[in-house]
């Protein structure tokens, strides 16, 4: 039932291009206590125009995986020793810094969590936006600011032509976002990274900026990467998600999908501790114990000593990640099961 | 603003009475009498001296005194000395002297400190960076009595000695020249700290999530730098800067001594030993006005610097 539907809503065509793909990436952290594996053979792709939920808890290596397709890990205790980044066919790490920063801002823009602290608190927001045009299009001031305005109204800031002129702390936190996104779309990037962009912010506000990147996304046929712990921000935005766990992928599907039947021990757990009206009076059920320290990873699979499909084999066996449709896989070994158990 | 700078000036009125009032009384407690040094070996006419003991008023009670060198003060008067000089005269030229030192050493203060502090942070975690570290430690454990008669040594004596006639070895009968030397000693403990405090302020801004985004948005190395953490790193160098103005101010006295030059620092070491009162009071009230207002000045940059901090 759910293969039929696949196709239907992914619509994307077996063997054509992928605007990027991340494949067997590694990223290791040197700490005082040892290195720490922040991730761990990642893979995923992700084509034009798509949006893609990357899901996951603190520390599962979604934030650094982004940071890594933007050359955010230039320090001397991060290394990255195994995989590809692919923009077009291109490895990423492949490039010289220069090569690098042509792609960087222009062709993929990111939009950062806080976005307070993601300004530079001593220039006016007019100014760290037409920064992008003055730098990578060499226009004059004056052109710069005009086109910081249109950005600034195309993000629905009112009065733009006079708050141009405001610094960050001057501006509420969803007006601060709207900036960071006017500041990452001014070039017209083929992808945005989105990393949690609404997590600092209120509830009914995150609704609001969702809805300004959808939109965004819909008249400019951008691809986003879209990071997020919030399954629900996921559903309503996203065409596929990718649920990582410990530095891995472990469930990778058309979002419709997951939310029909998870295939992943963990993305059940997920979904089943989403608030819903009809379990209202009852205990929310949650994940059992708590993530893995990074510095001590479990054997086999490291979501096995939360499982409660747990075997022997999970203990000592890393799960593959298994094909189980035409654009969906699992790395779990009991995947079976636990797509017959969310049916049920 | 307006308002704010008014508010700052008054409330340095009490701060100028408490340092005058406490400065007065130390000299007021010091053993010697200014009539019997200014007599020397010589006896003095016993009528004399009580002429000259009623015209300061040194028979009068402490708070008296105090209270007529205060009233002198506001009128513009900062009073006379036994001998009969004006202070105001005394210290007129003097100031000049004091202020182009402190200036001179200000001013290599902030291009070598900030300038080793870039180049530190920049190369942060390697040798270099250790290396600037382990000089300026050097730097701050010498004394700049020490360094003062080194440099008059090496640079005054050898270098010229060499053929190479850059830094006179005291006074200042070759003009502007005659600062060089004693600016760099007096400068030197500061450029040490000032090195050190650029470089943690870089270092710590180069972390900050804005310099990601910088990153992010492609920008060139050293526009990410020179720009958006160099604008902010520089906020808390300006505070010890202004502060250190008036630092530098106060210890000319040493340097002046060793370089000969006639400031008020110098002026200050002659006039405690001939019990000159009005004049030791005088240098004291001048640096704490200098104190005041470039602490002052600082408030006032600081403001322009970080737009999240607005004077009412």
């Amino acid at each position: 039932m759910w293969r039929s539907s696949t196709a239907e809503r992914d619509g994307r065509v077996p063997g054509g291009e992928a605007l990027l793909t991340v494949d067997g990436l590694r990223v290791e952290f040197a700490t005082r206590q040892g290195v720490v594996r922040a991730v761990n053979g990642v893979s995923y792709r992700i084509d034009p125009g798509e949006t893609l939920a990357v899901l996951g808890e603190s520390g599962s290596g979604k934030s650094v995986t982004a940071h890594a397709i933007m050359g955010l890990l230039d320090t001397p205790t991060v290394r990255v020793p195994a995989g590809e980044i692919r923009f077009h066919g291109t490895d990423l790490l492949g490039l010289r810094e220069d090569d690098r920063a042509r792609i960087r801002g222009r062709r993929i823009a990111m939009v950062f969590q806080d976005a307070l602290s993601a300004l530079n608190p001593v220039f006016t927001v007019g100014a760290q936006i037409g920064e992008m045009f003055r730098v990578h299009e060499g226009l004059s001031r004056r052109e710069a600011e005009r086109r910081a305005v249109e950005l600034m109204d195309r993000v629905r800031i009112p009065a733009a032509a006079q708050r141009m002129y405001d610094y960050p702390h001057q501006f509420s936190g969803g007006m601060r976002q709207r900036i960071m996104i006017a500041m990452a779309i001014a070039l017209g990037p083929e992808l945005l990274i989105a990393d949690e962009p609404t997590t600092a912010l209120d509830v009914t506000v995150q609704a609001q900026i969702m809805d300004l990147l959808a939109e965004l996304r819909r008249e400019s046929g951008m691809a986003m990467i879209l990071i997020t712990h919030d399954l629900g921000v996921v559903a309503d935005s996203a065409d596929r998600i990718v649920v990582m766990y410990g530095g891995r992928v472990v469930e990778s599907a058309p979002v419709h999908e997951v939310y029909q039947a998870p295939a992943h021990p963990y993305t059940r757990g997920l979904l089943e501790s989403i608030p819903r009206l009809a379990r209202k009076g009852r205990a929310l059920p949650a994940i059992e114990g708590t993530p893995p320290d990074p510095l001590a990873m479990p054997t086999g699979c490291s979501f096995h000593p939360r499982c409660s499909y747990r075997q022997d084999n999970c203990v000592t066996d890393a799960p593959p990640r298994y094909r189980i449709g035409p654009t969906r896989d699992s790395a779990c070994h009991y995947w079976r099961e636990v797509l017959d158990g969310s049916h049920g | 603003m307006g308002r704010y700078i008014i508010r700052r000036l008054v409330q340095a009125i009490p701060v100028l009475l408490g340092a005058t009032l406490l400065v007065y009384a130390v000299v007021f407690a010091l053993p010697g009498d200014p009539v019997e040094v200014l007599a020397g070996d010589k006896r003095m006419d016993p009528h004399i001296t009580a002429v000259l003991r009623e015209r300061y008023h040194l028979d009068d009670p402490f708070l008296l005194q105090y209270w007529h060198y205060l009233t002198g003060l506001f009128h513009g008067d900062l009073g006379v000395t036994v001998s009969g000089g004006s202070v105001s005269d005394i210290l007129a030229g003097r100031f000049q002297v004091t202020a182009n030192l402190a200036m001179t050493a200000l001013v290599m203060e902030a291009v070598a400190g900030v300038g080793l502090g870039l180049y530190a942070a920049l190369r942060h975690g390697r040798a270099q960076d250790s290396l600037v570290l382990a000089a300026t430690l050097v730097l701050i454990s010498i004394p700049p009595l020490v360094t003062g008669f080194v440099l008059q040594l090496l640079l005054g004596v050898r270098l010229k000695q060499a053929g190479i006639d850059l830094f006179p070895v005291a006074g200042l009968a070759e003009g502007w020249r005659g600062y060089l030397l004693p600016g760099l000693v007096l400068a030197g403990t500061s450029i040490a700290y000032l090195t050190r405090l650029t470089r943690t302020s870089l270092v710590e801004t180069l972390r900050a999530d804005y310099i990601r985004t910088a990153i992010a948005k492609g920008l060139p190395r050293r526009r990410v730098v020179g720009r958006h953490a160099l604008r902010n790193a520089l906020i808390p160098l300006v505070t010890y800067l202004g502060a250190d103005f008036g630092t530098l101010m106060g210890g000319a006295v040493i340097t002046e001594t060793v370089f000969n030059l006639p400031g008020i620092g110098q002026q200050l070491f002659t006039s405690v030993s001939l019990r000159e009162q009005p004049v030791v009071v005088g240098v004291v009230t001048l640096l704490v006005l200098v104190y005041v207002l470039a602490n002052l000045v600082v408030d006032l940059l600081y403001a322009v610097l970080d737009p999240r901090i607005r004077y009412e």
